[in-house]
Formats: structure tokens, C-alpha cells, sequence
């Protein structure tokens, strides 16, 4: 025991011979020992709980999360156009105010073939911009670009835009939305033939899979 | 008289006594603060580490008082800041004393740690207070990070996106890396909510409590003394060598070398609120609604270099270079002190290190710099408000004039400028002529390559021949037109048969 806590007189074992030290000292030992187990174990429990509230939002399956919401009727779109739409968030709540809303790109390639991209760049997740007359999107942020049917055009991205799953609901234009898109949690949620990552062999600058009219 | 000044000083006395004998911290801390310290570091140079402290009083204090206003809910935060901006007396002046000691408390940290870097004050038995100095560091960036988030605005909400969108990027656990940071599916309320227990509660916890440590290591070790060449730290004499020096060149550090601390400290606390009255506070910005795209979204000033050294690292190793390097970075700074304990202090026998400070000050001023205009990024309102200037449309046919409405619709000035005005993505158009022919314009235009995307679905093939037309009309100040030199080997009628004996 240091020096400084000692207080004379307050030892109840000051006068013990030095084997009833040892003996009242091991069983106080064994005690104390036996105490931290006691913390142990119910810092452990107590420790459930807490990591398991701390874990919440992260343990739900990425493919549960969304619904199905309307973007307007399909004949507000018109083909060959892509327009920006907003909608609500089906997994917004009360407290995320403005932040519940959400920003989309609709291409409308023919009158049931529709594209709905989402505004984050699949570099970093900055908003993109259309460009009708260049037929790009472009991104503020580090200069992604994109062409109009969402596949990588230039820039830092590794991959096209992300894309909703859509359907037409009579005569109401419906998208899958959910997540916030990123690389791990892609706009449609459950498609599993985009690969998460596609590079482009360094050399091949040309995207081999359009159709480019000047392309024999 | 004399009684009755003797009684006042007897009174005085019996309180201190009175507090002391129940409290018990005085006398030590007295004692601490005016311990021997080597006379030779009662310098300009060893301020900087109180003045950090001090910066983080300030900060704790002003961020307490923006608390009582501030409203850390999605649908409230930025109006909140609106109105402390406005409506609150002097609330704009405290979120200027706010943000701006954020941003001199992250500068004088740096500094603080070059210095001590370079002193070699790191080395033996001063190691675990380096250690926890850079814990220090990236704690005071965690709080500039967090309190960016604070400033809950267009910025903000797009920071948020891109520090989701590399932690989308760490393997197998990307998901649930995604939504453990943003609270859920989205960012929203829960988002701010968990930054904002971070920015008041966990973060100035740990930082508070590991500054104790660190002054308290400071107290513990003594103020490292000046470094000279060819005096070298060793284990076995270093301890020993200091006592030495603190007892026959000692002065009390209060108030012999405390006095230099005190008047850096006034200097910066009045730097901070002088910038702050002249500059104003930080936004906030636009309000943070996902759908408004109108935004090039940026981060604040300590992250501008991150934000362009991303734009520069090349796809197919980005992510790998995001996730690892940090990590090696900052691992390399906890194991310098252990793996570089003894030896030469001194800066002018350490010539890596110098070398070292150098790179990095001079990577992370160029980064910063490039970062505050982006030109990487395309210039996302160019076609609109730049015409092509008339000076490249004089003596041009129709032809080539048309080209250049081509060239101004189809938005090709967000990446090229003329003339000084337009992006910067990609190379200025004045002199193009000069350095591609026809042919070359018109593969580089329709397929694309390198960093341009290709037009061949956004023009049409008289759009291209107009614009390829105008093209070929810019060579800068009557440079040459480029040509293919294998061009003249095609004008078969024009070759002769070399005689082949004469040449010999």
C-alpha cells in the first residue's frame, strides 16, 4: 500500500503478527479479486445494451430499407428529355426537415423505357448536373462526367451513375428508393448484375459496349 | 493602523490556509508552475503549445454560448444559425469567434507540432507526449469536422455525403460503415444529432482530458531544453543532463518564462477576435435541401487539400490510397517518437526532418491552393454567360462562324476556355489548331479521351464540320497549323522516285 494512504492507527491489522497479515491480507485479496470479476461480468452485460443501441442503425439489411414512390404521372415526362424531379423520402421522419427530400434524374428513352438516375456522383456523391446540348452530367465537385444514359464518361468515378429500379403503376412513374446512394448502398438496392466497382483497363478510353454512330 | 492591516493579511492568510488545508491542490500547483526550467527554452518559440490551450478555453467557451441558442435538429439547425446570425445580439460575433479560433487553433497545433518536430523535442522520455499530441491533432480535426457538420448548410450536407461516400468504400463492412455514420438510410435528423454529440460531448471530452495529460507530461518531463548540435540524447545520461541543467541555469517557468506564453496568448485570443470582427462568421450557406443542385459543394479550409488531392488520385487506386494512407500516416506519426528516441535533436543535424516539414508544408499549401478554385471542375454556368469573344470570329466564313455557336451551345467552355474564360478541365482552345489537325479535333471531339468524354451522340456531322472548322481557325497568334507529318508521303502525285545511286 503507498506511503500517503497509510493513516496511523485507522489498520485495523496493524498489531497482527505477520502470518495473520497474510491471512487476513489473501483473503482480501481473493475478495478484491473476486469483486472486479463481479464488474467484470456485469460490465459485460451492461455492455449488450449499449453496443447494441450504439449498432442500430448499422444492422439493418441494406436490402429492407425503401419503398415504392411515385414520381408523377409517366406522360409528364417527355421522351428523349431528362428532367430533374424531387420527391420525398420514404424512410425520412419527422426531424429531418428539409434533408427528407430527394433530387432524381428521369431520362425518358420511349414511351415505357424510362432511366432514373440518382443526383449523387459515384465518385464522392455530389450532386450531378444534366447538360442537355453536351448530353452529360457533370459534377461540381472533382469533375466527374457522365453520359446521358448514365455510363462513365471521364473524370474520377469508377462506375456510371447510380440507377433506381423503376416501374409504370397505371400510369404513374414508380421508383425504388431507400438508401442514400454510395458505393456500398447502390440506389437499387437488391440489382446485383452492376459490379460494385468497374475500371476501365487503363488504355481503352473509348467505352467499348455503346453504340456510337460513328462506330462501323 | 499597522493592527489593522496586520489583522487583513492574518485573515487573508487564514482563509488560504482554511482552503488549502480542505482542498489540498494550491501548494502543488504553485509548486508546478514555478518549477526550475533550463533558461535556454524560455524562448519565442516554446509558446505555441499554451497558446493551443488557450484556443481550446476559447472554443469551449464560445461554443458553450453558441449551445444555448443553437438547435441541433435537421429541420431547425440552420435556421437556428440564421438567427443567431440576426436576431441575436452579438450571435454573429460569437460564431465568428467561433469559427475563426477553429481555424487559428488547427493552424497553431501545426505549428506547435513542426516545432517540436523539429527541435527534436519528441525524443527520450518526452515520447507518449508526442504520442498523445498527435492524438491531439486529430482530435482538434475530428472537432473541425464535426463543427463543419454543425453549420448544418448546403456544404455541410454534401461533406456529410462525401465522408459517407469513402466510408462506402471500406470492404465487406461498407454498408453498415454508411449507415452507423449517418444514423440511418439517409442523412437527416439522426445524422446531426450523432454529430453533434460528438462536437459537445465525446470528442471535447477526450480532447479536454488528453490535453491534461499532455500539460501535465509537460510538467512531468519539464519543457524540453534548446536543442544544440552535437549534444545527443541518450537513454542512459539524458535524464540526468536535464537536472543538471534545470538546477544551475534554472529561472521559475512562472513567471521568468511564462510572461512569453501569456503575451503569445493575448496576441492570438486579439488575432482571432480582430479577424472575426472583419471577416464575420461562416455562413451558413445554402440551406441544406438535396434538391437544390445548384452547389459546388466545398469543404472548409483545413480539408480543401483532401478535397483536391481526391480529384487528382487516378480511379483504379483511389480507394485503396483513401483508406490506407491515413492509416500508415498516422501510424508513422505515433511510431516516429519510438523508432526515433535518441540521438541528434538539433534541426541542422537532421536533414530528412527539414526535408520532411518541407514536402509536406509545401504539398499542403499547393493542394490548399488548387483546392480553393478547383480547376479540375467544370465550370458549370460558362456556356450561358461567355459568348465566343469577337476578336476569334473576325475574317471568319460562315462556316466557321457557325462553328463557334456550336461551340458555345454544345457547353464546351464548362472544360475549355477561350480567351481566359471558361474550365480549366481541360486545355485552352485558343491555340488548338496549332497542336491537333483536322483529323485529330475530329477523333479527339467525337470519341473522346484522355479526360474529355466523347461528343460522337451530341453532334450531329454538320454540327462537327462547322466546329471542327472554327477549331481549325485558333492557333493562338498565327502560330502553324499543325500538321501530319506522314500527310505529305499520301500525295502520291507529287512523289518522286529518289534515285537511288546518286544518294550513295
Amino acid at each position: 500500500m503507498p506511503e500517503f494512504l497509510k493513516h496511523p492507527g485507522e489498520s485495523s491489522n496493524d498489531s497482527l503478527s505477520p502470518e495473520g497479515k497474510a491471512a487476513a491480507h489473501s483473503r482480501r485479496t481473493f475478495l478484491f479479486k473476486l469483486s472486479l470479476l463481479l464488474n467484470g461480468v456485469v460490465g459485460t452485460v451492461l455492455a449488450v445494451p449499449l453496443v447494441g443501441y450504439l449498432l442500430g442503425p448499422a444492422t439493418k439489411k441494406s436490402s429492407t430499407v425503401g419503398a415504392w414512390v411515385g414520381l408523377g404521372p409517366a406522360g409528364s415526362f417527355p421522351v428523349g428529355a431528362t428532367t430533374l424531379v424531387d420527391f420525398t423520402s420514404p424512410v425520412t421522419s419527422l426531424s429531418d426537415g428539409e434533408t427528407g427530400k430527394v433530387a432524381c434524374w428521369v431520362r425518358r428513352i420511349s414511351a415505357q423505357q424510362f432511366q432514373v438516375f440518382a443526383i449523387n456522383c459515384a465518385h464522392l456523391g455530389c450532386p450531378v448536373r444534366w447538360f442537355s446540348e453536351s448530353k452529360l452530367f457533370m459534377c461540381p465537385c472533382h469533375g466527374g462526367a457522365y453520359y446521358e444514359d448514365g455510363s462513365r464518361a471521364s473524370g474520377p468515378p469508377e462506375r456510371g451513375l447510380f440507377e433506381y429500379k423503376y416501374r409504370i403503376d397505371g400510369d404513374s412513374l414508380m421508383i425504388h428508393a431507400g438508401d442514400m446512394p454510395t458505393l456500398a448502398t447502390q440506389a437499387s438496392c437488391t440489382e446485383k448484375s452492376k459490379p460494385l466497382v468497374q475500371i476501365e483497363p487503363a488504355g481503352t478510353h473509348a467505352p467499348i459496349t455503346r453504340s456510337n454512330p460513328w462506330q462501323a | 493602523m499597522a493592527s489593522l492591516k496586520e489583522r487583513g493579511t492574518d485573515a487573508a492568510v487564514g482563509l488560504f490556509n482554511w482552503v488549502e488545508s480542505r482542498l489540498g491542490l494550491i501548494k502543488p500547483i504553485v509548486a508546478g508552475a514555478t518549477h526550475p526550467t533550463p533558461s535556454n527554452n524560455a524562448s519565442w518559440w516554446y509558446v505555441f503549445g499554451s497558446a493551443a490551450t488557450v484556443l481550446l478555453m476559447l472554443q469551449v467557451v464560445t461554443g458553450v454560448l453558441l449551445a444555448l441558442v443553437y438547435s441541433p435538429s435537421a429541420n431547425e439547425a440552420w435556421s437556428s444559425l440564421n438567427f443567431l446570425n440576426h436576431n441575436v445580439a452579438l450571435g454573429w460575433y460569437l460564431r465568428a469567434i467561433h469559427g475563426w479560433g477553429s481555424d487559428f487553433m488547427i493552424a497553431i497545433v501545426l505549428i506547435h507540432m513542426v516545432q517540436v518536430f523539429l527541435f527534436g523535442a519528441f525524443k527520450f522520455p518526452r515520447e507518449l507526449t508526442w504520442i498523445i499530441g498527435v492524438l491531439l491533432l486529430l482530435l482538434t480535426l475530428g472537432m473541425a469536422f464535426t463543427g463543419q457538420v454543425m453549420r448544418f448548410d448546403q456544404d455541410a450536407y454534401w461533406g456529410l455525403g462525401i465522408g459517407a461516400s469513402i466510408a462506402s468504400r471500406v470492404p465487406l463492412i461498407g454498408a453498415p460503415l454508411v449507415h452507423l455514420i449517418l444514423g440511418g438510410p439517409t442523412i437527416g435528423g439522426a445524422t446531426l444529432s450523432r454529430f453533434f454529440t460528438l462536437h459537445v460531448f465525446v470528442i471535447p471530452g477526450i480532447l479536454l482530458g488528453s490535453a491534461g495529460i499532455h500539460i501535465w507530461l509537460t510538467l512531468f518531463h519539464g519543457v524540453s531544453d534548446w536543442p544544440m548540435p552535437g549534444r545527443l540524447v541518450n537513454k542512459a545520461t539524458y535524464v540526468k543532463e536535464y537536472h543538471e541543467l534545470a538546477e544551475t541555469t534554472g529561472i521559475p517557468f512562472v513567471p521568468d518564462a511564462a510572461w512569453k506564453d501569456a503575451v503569445f496568448a493575448a496576441a492570438i485570443i486579439l488575432a482571432v477576435m480582430a479577424t472575426a470582427f472583419f471577416f464575420g462568421p461562416f455562413g451558413p450557406g445554402g440551406p441544406p435541401d438535396p434538391t437544390i443542385i445548384q452547389t459546388a459543394p466545398k469543404p472548409d479550409f483545413a480539408f480543401l487539400w483532401i478535397y483536391a488531392v481526391l480529384a487528382f488520385l487516378p480511379p483504379s487506386i483511389e480507394t485503396p490510397i483513401m483508406l490506407v494512407v491515413p492509416v500508415l500516416g498516422i501510424v508513422a506519426m505515433l511510431l516516429l517518437p519510438l523508432l526515433n528516441g535518441e540521438g541528434e535533436r538539433h534541426w541542422a543535424r537532421r536533414p530528412i526532418a527539414v526535408l520532411m516539414v518541407s514536402v509536406i508544408a509545401v504539398s499542403l499549401g499547393v493542394f490548399t491552393r488548387l483546392g480553393t478554385y478547383t480547376p479540375w471542375s467544370p465550370i458549370m454556368n460558362a456556356w450561358t454567360s461567355d459568348p465566343v469573344p469577337p476578336k476569334y470570329l473576325h475574317g471568319r466564313s460562315a462556316l466557321e462562324r457557325e462553328g463557334a455557336i456550336v461551340l458555345q451551345n454544345k457547353q464546351c467552355r464548362n472544360c475549355h476556355s477561350l480567351d481566359g474564360a471558361g474550365g480549366q478541365r481541360g486545355p485552352a482552345l485558343d491555340d488548338i489548331a496549332s497542336r491537333l489537325t483536322e483529323d485529330q479535333i475530329i477523333r479527339q471531339v467525337l470519341q473522346g479521351g484522355g479526360n474529355m468524354p466523347a461528343y460522337g451522340n451530341a453532334l450531329n456531322p454538320s454540327e462537327t464540320k462547322a466546329l471542327t472548322q472554327f477549331l481549325e481557325t485558333l492557333r493562338g497568334h498565327d502560330l502553324a497549323p499543325a500538321v501530319d507529318a506522314s500527310r505529305g508521303l499520301t500525295r502520291t502525285s507529287n512523289l518522286t522516285v529518289p534515285s537511288a545511286p546518286e544518294a550513295k
